[in-house]
């Protein structure tokens, strides 16, 4: 743009002779599509303002009643009417936190397999059943959690974990429990497992993207796959990579039905143990919203919806904040 | 093509015609889901043999209650009575349709169903978390002879709320002080210990995978699945296993008469089963749409006539003819705004 300025040409001198100019029906056709992606976008925006509020409101009661020690208290006692959402958050965060240390380190293994070390005829299969796994519907996780995997895990790791484990002090707690292979632990794993088709796919596409250039360069100075990828695919994909594991934690957050299966749904907060049944919010909203009473159940049970909601936000800000800093140390080097 | 022309405005006809016609001849209900399989067959054959179409979502007790004070539906649907001040609050009538029970199951190998037998306290010590090995003593006393493994006790409940859990722990706060005082009871209450599953499925699905588990489903879900059920010592001092005839028995020895607020859990009859309910239809006493009420009714009215087998082969237990005779004396409480009853 800033060239054809400068040479004193509009846009409309250098089209080629073939291509007709705009009709006054096309600059209305344009109008009318500016302002229906502004519509798009601002319907968007006050669809997110409007949960906010309605969020708000309808937690008022909790929050006027409880006010912010809600956040750290432990005590669920819908007969009472003493509410606090300790439990759930902790399991939410416990359990998001458990499925990216798996998750993150696998769909690295996976993305650079499939962009740097893969035979050609294995690529495409391997990517298409990577992303067939994001398709499963997450009941089915959930329903083969409990089922399948969870007495595989009591059975085959918790036992044997405990009966080594179980005198010593700190990590002894850590896996105590009664053997059944649900709570926090198999909650995290079985998010893992659906996070990271998503996060591997975000990964691979980025990888893809680094020019080829780059990357036969630096092999041709000598460089080994590892230093390739860790020197200059990973810096020139980072705010991809960053975006997918976000991708992949927010899905972690908001994941219900399969978290619901086999974290327990027990609102005591008795030990910090990874057996441990425990709660999160979604599993908690979903199992009780629906016969809860009028009144303060029900409002906290939305406080703790918006409690998800800004540990959301605050996820999400923090990457920006990441990606940030990231680009500012990078002006620093050059 | 005059001929076509005429056909496809007839169509249109009808099209128009045909929502009219639907929502003149359909109820709509919301509520409980522990009887919606039954109110689902009653339903169908209702529609077969007369037309009318009766549309129940079965969406949880507490979101039916939510629905029939709204008047967004014709009739409610809850597996626990409101008091007596709590209807009048709200301008609303209750009254029971089917009974069901609860019925505690265990998983340990070679116990078999009805095989282990426990009192009210001990199950509540089980669920305060307060007994937990099975060879506790004082569950080796209530089962001499049966062979108690040397194992932690698995205790399962209900997560989502539910009529099943307030039967359940109506029924424990009535013979425990110490559940009445800690826990208490509710559809949802702050469980002591134990892992929660969702739904009845999730709880029968726990206690047939953990061995050494101990949880309670509704009748059906132990029938069906061929569970190992618990022999529950009653307030009568005798031990009665689930059945029809012990549920009715609870039912039968409640005051119908004097309020519908009958929980049956813990009935001093001699052979009522400990953890027994009847789940509720809740409607508005004056009705702004008299015509809809009055549909309502003729289709319970049916159902209590005509329903009796069909309860029966989903393992409910219908009401007893003389319960019901109180049931339609009270419909007569339903009127039109201008205060004329809708039933005639």
């Amino acid at each position: 743009m800033s060239t054809l300025a400068t040479t004193g040409l509009s846009s409309a001198d250098i089209r080629p002779a073939d291509v007709p100019a705009l009709r006054p029906s096309g600059r209305l056709g344009d109008a009318v599509f500016a302002n229906l992606t502004r519509l798009a976008a601002i319907v968007t925006l006050s669809l997110l303002v409007a949960i906010i509020v309605s969020l708000f409101i309808g937690a008022w009661p909790s929050i006027r009643h409880f006010g912010l020690p809600f956040l750290w208290t432990a005590e669920w006692d819908p007969v009472q009417e003493k509410f606090g959402g300790l439990v759930m958050i902790y399991g939410t965060v416990a359990t998001s936190i458990i499925a990216l240390l798996i998750a993150v380190p696998v769909s690295f293994g996976i993305a650079v397999f499939l962009t740097e070390l893969s035979p050609k005829w294995l690529k495409r299969p391997l990517g298409t059943a990577i992303e067939l796994l994001a398709a499963i519907p997450s009941i089915v996780y959930g329903m083969w959690g409990l089922l399948v995997f969870a007495p595989i895990l009591a059975q085959y790791v918790q036992q044997p974990l405990q009966a080594v484990f179980g005198g010593v002090p700190i990590i002894g707690s850590l896996l105590s429990g009664a053997p059944v292979g649900i709570g926090i632990l198999s909650a995290g794993i079985i998010l893992a497992i659906m996070i990271i088709p998503f996060i591997a796919a975000v990964m691979r596409d980025v990888f893809e993207v680094t020019p080829a250039l780059l990357k036969e360069s630096a092999y041709g100075l000598g460089s080994t796959t590892w230093e390739v990828v860790s020197r200059v695919v990973l810096p020139y994909t980072k705010a991809g990579v960053v975006g997918g594991i976000m991708l992949g934690l927010g899905r972690a957050l908001g994941e219900t039905m399969a978290v619901t299966f086999v974290i327990g749904n027990f609102n005591q907060l008795d030990t910090l143990s990874l057996f441990q049944a425990a709660n999160s919010i979604t599993s908690a909203l979903a199992n009780e919203f629906a016969e809860a009473t009028p009144g303060l159940h029900e409002a906290s049970l939305i406080y703790l919806g918006l409690v998800l909601f800004f540990i959301t936000l605050v996820v999400l800000s923090l990457s920006k904040l990441l990606l940030l800093q990231m680009r500012r140390s990078e002006g620093k080097e050059t | 093509m005059r001929v076509s022309l005429l056909k496809s405005l007839a169509v249109v006809a009808t099209l128009v015609a045909v929502p009219g016609v639907v929502s003149a001849q359909e109820v709509t209900g919301a509520g409980a889901t522990f009887p919606a399989p039954v109110y689902a067959k009653w339903a169908d054959a209702y529609n077969k043999a007369t037309g009318i179409r009766i549309n129940y979502q079965s969406v949880g007790s507490g979101a039916g209650m939510r629905q029939i004070r709204g008047k967004t539906v014709d009739f409610g649907a809850s597996d626990a009575p409101l008091s007596d001040a709590d209807l009048a609050k709200d301008g609303l009538i209750q009254f029971p349709t089917v009974i069901g029970g609860v019925v505690p199951v265990v998983n340990i190998k070679g116990i078999t169903p009805g095989q282990m037998k426990l009192t009210g306290p001990v199950f509540a010590d089980i669920y305060l978390g307060k007994i937990t090995r099975w060879n506790d003593p004082a569950i080796g006393a209530l089962n001499p002879g049966v062979p108690l493994p040397d194992a932690a006790i698995a205790v399962v409940r209900r997560a989502d709320g539910s009529g099943t859990s307030f039967l359940f722990t109506n029924y424990l706060s009535k013979v425990s002080p110490e559940w009445k005082a800690k826990v208490g009871e509710g559809t949802a209450v702050n469980w002591p210990t134990g892992a929660g599953g969702k739904g009845n499925e999730g709880v029968s699905a726990f206690v047939q995978r953990l061995p050494n588990s101990i949880g309670y489903v509704e009748y059906a879900y132990a029938k069906q699945n061929k569970m190992s059920y618990v022999q529950m010592r009653n307030q009568a001092g005798n031990f009665v296993a689930p059945s029809d005839t012990t549920f009715k028995a609870a039912a039968a020895g409640a005051e119908w008469s004097k309020s519908f607020n009958q929980v049956l859990t813990d009935q001093p009859a001699k052979d009522a089963w400990p953890i027994t309910g009847a789940t509720f239809i809740m409607m508005h006493v004056k009705q702004d749409k008299p015509q809809q009420a009055a549909a309502a009714l003729k289709f319970f009215d049916w159902a209590y006539s005509n329903g009796d087998k069909m309860a029966d082969e989903l393992d409910y237990v219908p009401m007893p003819d003389a319960v019901e005779g109180i049931i339609r004396t009270q419909w007569r409480k339903i009127t039109d705004s201008a205060g004329k009853s809708v039933v005639n």
